[in-house]
């Protein structure tokens, strides 16, 4: 049993390091910004959120499991205002902000 | 190699890639968004230093409201990068100053390394007397028990950074609000990032605040993270800031080190010593200290990075 | 080699990095956050001896820890008075430089100045 646990625990941080190397990449080879923004917002999302996804399981209360999804949740808030700011402030200014 | 020592070299080595990229980054807006990044790091360092509470401390403080200080000022200065052409180090000077600085560098390392692998340590003594304080957080324990007076006298200077910040006002503009007059229509996607984050943030904060007696947390942290949400509701235009000659603000600012020092004149009188706390009733007093202590806090920060008024009193 | 002394070496080296920082860049913004990192880099030299102080089952002194906290925010208050007196500087003369020889006169001269 907890073999099955500890496989789903690793296939989930797996998939979500594997978001979070696909957003780097993103940053580091898309031509501009607006398509860079897009990039770190799937980390964001998909990557933490299968990350939190795989340390559910191995939590040691009910409470600790809800923390966890409670911070996916605020660092959704925070991503999803930054990624919207970052956007306008490009299409107004251009790259050059 | 053990996992754990993977990831600490591997996070050493990241700290001190981000940390050269905040100094030799070409743009000063950059070079602060780097430190930003750097100060996040910089917690987890701390995390595996076992120091839970400095982390905290770190996370809030060091990089959370000195980024958004540094950040709005990188942004106001950018205008000046442009114009003024700076007169810079030639290229021997710069080479002096770096053997100098390996040189500082080197040192140090060698002291760290020097180090004894058991040092002395006011670890023992500390959780020695923790009961009769009632804590659970011996770090908690040293701010406002055994160390009282640091503490006190670091809230005092919080209030003196406030009094050096608005002094640089111009003479008409004192007693007004920091912030530059404009129309004040809310910003709608900070001003859903607020409304919905600034009750939550509240909470968390007084949580912080309140669980530091027993468990890593503490005043400085809690007060932190209630100073980022009056910041984030200010920055998205919900509310505008107040009147430097405002009473209320004025009172909160000073309530912290006030009740701080009145209640170790009180530990003179009542207990026998200044900042003596009587037996049995140390930690109501404790976290009666603290709450206003978290109130001041939590109103400074904000004052601090709002900066001087720029505007003139009303009324 | 712990991970104490590697955090301890990593304070060495920002030292010696934030020095340069403040010697050689010639900003004053730029200035602040070596300095700032000079601080930190010095935080975490007392990380050190706050974990080689392990004791009494503790994993760290407190005391160093409570020094480093009040460190941290005595730091953020120089900061931003160092960062009010730039963005003053800036206002009074329109350029953020510590070289005298670059100020120039305000174009109301002088009435926003006092």
């Amino acid at each position: 049993m907890s073999l099955v646990v500890d496989l789903f625990s690793i296939v989930a941080i797996g998939a979500g390091v594997f978001f979070f190397v696909a957003g780097t990449v993103g940053l580091l080879r898309f031509p501009d910004a607006l398509s860079r923004l897009h990039a770190l917002t799937k980390a964001d999302n998909l990557g933490l959120g299968l990350v939190v996804l795989g340390l559910l399981p191995r939590s040691e209360s009910l409470l600790a499991a809800l923390k966890l999804v409670a911070i996916w949740a605020l660092v959704q808030l925070a991503g999803a205002t930054a990624a919207q700011l970052v956007g306008r402030a490009v299409r107004r200014k251009g790259t050059a902000a | 190699m053990s996992v754990l020592q993977a990831l600490d070299i591997g996070l050493a080595f990241l700290v001190f890639a981000v940390a050269a990229w905040t100094i030799f980054a070409p743009g000063a807006f950059a070079a602060t968004v780097g430190y930003v990044v750097y100060g996040l790091l910089l917690s987890l360092v701390w995390i595996r230093l076992f120091a839970v509470d400095v982390a905290l401390t770190e996370a809030a403080i060091g990089s959370g409201v000195t980024g958004v200080l540094l950040i709005g000022a990188a942004a106001r200065l950018r205008a000046a990068e442009t114009a003024g052409r700076e007169k810079s180090l030639s290229g021997l000077s710069r080479l002096l100053v770096a053997v100098l600085c390996v040189l500082v560098a080197l040192a140090l390392a060698g002291v760290v390394l020097l180090l004894p692998d058991q040092g002395p340590s006011l670890a023992p003594q500390s959780m020695q007397h923790l009961p009769e304080t009632g804590l659970g957080n011996p770090v908690t324990a040293v701010l406002i028990a055994y160390r009282a007076f640091d503490t006190m006298l670091e809230k005092v200077v919080l209030v003196l950074a406030v009094v050096g910040v608005w002094s640089l006002a111009a003479d008409r503009y004192w007693g007004g609000a920091p912030g530059e007059a404009r129309a004040q229509r809310p910003e709608p996607t900070l001003a859903f990032l607020a409304q919905i984050l600034a009750p939550l943030g509240i909470l968390v904060g007084i949580h912080v605040f309140w669980v530091g007696a027993d468990a890593p947390g503490g005043a400085f942290q809690g007060g932190a993270i209630l100073a980022a949400m009056w910041i984030i509701v200010m920055m998205a235009r919900l509310t505008e800031a107040p009147q430097t000659k405002a009473f209320w603000l004025r009172l909160a600012l000073v309530a912290g080190p006030v009740v701080f020092l009145a209640a170790g004149v009180a530990g003179a009188i009542f207990a026998g010593g200044f900042f003596a706390y009587p037996p049995g009733f140390a930690k109501p007093a404790i976290l009666f200290i603290e709450a206003f202590m978290v109130l001041s806090i939590a109103v400074t920060l904000p004052m601090l990075v709002a900066g001087p008024p720029r505007r003139e009193p009303r009324r | 080699m712990t991970s104490a002394t590697l955090a301890g070496l990593v304070g060495a080296a920002l030292v010696g990095l934030g020095l340069y920082g403040l010697i050689a860049n010639p900003q004053p913004l730029r200035k602040i956050l070596a300095f700032n990192l000079m601080g930190s880099g010095i935080f975490l030299v007392f990380g050190i001896v706050a974990r080689k102080g392990a004791a009494a089952g503790l994993q760290a002194d407190p005391v160093p820890q409570a020094m480093v906290i009040t460190g941290i925010v005595v730091a953020f208050a120089a900061s931003a008075l160092a960062v009010a007196l730039v963005l003053r500087l800036f206002e009074d003369t329109g350029q953020a430089t510590l070289n005298p020889d670059a100020w120039t006169k305000p174009p109301d001269g002088g009435a926003g100045a006092e």
